[in-house]
């Protein structure tokens, strides 16, 4: 009875040990679900995450782009404005060497002053070292020097005497055209009968005289230009006003002669 | 000192430049320009009742020249701290060095650009 008692007992404790085992079994089959499970849930959400994250990144770029376009779009604008700034400074600066010679050309009409004001022209606004004004004599059809400057670095600028139609300057006075030198002839080098530029002074296509520039000052290496606008200026507004205020001397030089008369007149009368 | 309401000495006996050096002076607001046709007209300037607030001064002048007047008014207690600016024809190295050394602030070769002009002047007044 005892004997069929524990093998009953060891039966049910045997069945016992058997369930445990496999509800040990399930446990771990579960819980390996439960792990798998929750690691596939986590690598779910974090591809949404890095898609959500790729999406932002994607136009955040899109963004950068666009703002780097337009900061160099911004950039180019910048420097165009940098650029014509500076060119209407240049054009402010020319303008007012513009004004000022042609205001003080014609400010007098005494013809020493005026020649005065051509050479400070052409010294100050130039930036000329050595030169010679020329004026034609028309009944000896000659040019002659009736004034210059930097007579020690080009000896006898202060007589220059050419005939219309002669050389350089007789050509310039003869034909009315402007003489550049050219550098690439002769290297260059200038004489008294080649200057480095001439411009004549012309009173429409009349030419009464000219210009002849011989030597830059030595922190200027060539012409500008507003040099070319300043002698186009020269050539027409110097000639006037040295042509009138010759006039004006001549006539005033007259009008002495016949006050005289006339003062000598009423005295024996 | 700021740049509006500065009262400029122009120091030149050409009356050419003297213009143009004014005209370029007009871009400072309310700038007064008193001209001197020499250093003894200018010394003449100085002493009167205008506070100067910057020199320009041609080198070749007659009676008296801009590196005489330079080095008087640095000598001159009550002007020598006004900033002179030499503008000449003259553009060796070493006259300008020579200007510099005898208390010119600063140093331009003709022909002038009226931008260099105005930049050299905003820096010395704006120190």
């Amino acid at each position: 009875m005892s004997e069929e008692k524990a093998e009953k007992f060891l039966e049910l404790f045997n069945k016992g040990k058997e369930f445990t085992e496999e509800l040990l079994r399930e446990n771990q089959r579960l819980r390996y679900r439960v792990a798998a499970l929750e690691t596939e849930s986590q690598s779910t959400g974090s591809a949404e995450e890095v898609q959500r994250l790729r999406a932002e990144v994607n136009q955040l770029a899109d963004e950068n782009r666009r703002l780097q376009a337009r900061f160099q779009e911004v950039e180019e604008e910048n420097k165009d404005f940098a650029h014509r700034y500076i060119e209407i400074e240049e054009q402010n600066n020319n303008l007012a060497n513009l004004y000022v010679a042609s205001y003080q050309l014609h400010s007098t009409l005494d013809f020493k002053e005026v020649i005065q004001i051509v050479q400070e022209i052409i010294i100050n606004l130039v930036g000329a070292e050595s030169f010679a004004i020329l004026l034609l004599d028309e009944k000896t059809n000659e040019l002659k020097t009736i004034a210059s400057e930097g007579g020690d670095v080009m000896p006898n600028v202060e007589s220059i005497s050419a005939r219309l139609g002669d050389g350089v300057l007789g050509s310039v006075a003869k034909t009315g055209e402007s003489y550049y030198i050219n550098q690439d002839v002769d290297g260059g080098k200038v004489t008294l009968e080649k200057p480095l530029a001439a411009v004549p002074l012309k009173i429409k296509e009349h030419v009464i005289g000219l210009i002849a520039i011989y030597k830059l000052l030595q922190q200027k290496d060539s012409f500008s230009a507003v040099d070319y606008e300043l002698f186009s200026l020269l050539a027409a507004h110097a000639a006037t006003a040295i042509f009138s205020s010759k006039l004006y001397s001549q006539s005033e030089r007259k009008l002495n002669t016949i006050q005289s008369f006339l003062d000598l007149l009423t005295t024996s009368g | 000192m700021p740049l509006e309401n500065a009262n400029f000495l122009v120091v030149e006996d050409s009356p050419t430049m003297r213009q143009l050096i004014s005209f370029s002076l007009k871009r400072f607001k309310n700038a007064r320009i008193i001209e001197a046709v020499d250093g003894v007209d200018a010394l003449k300037k100085l002493s009167g009742p205008d506070k100067i607030d910057l020199i320009l001064t041609d080198i070749n002048m007659p009676v008296m020249d801009g590196l005489k007047l330079v080095s008087l008014v640095r000598q001159n207690a009550q002007l020598k701290s006004i900033p002179i600016i030499i503008i000449t024809t003259e553009g060796a190295e070493e006259d300008r060095e020579r200007g510099l050394a005898l208390g010119a602030n600063a140093y331009i070769s003709k022909p002038i650009q009226s931008s260099h002009l105005i930049k050299t002047i905003s820096e010395l007044l704006a120190v």
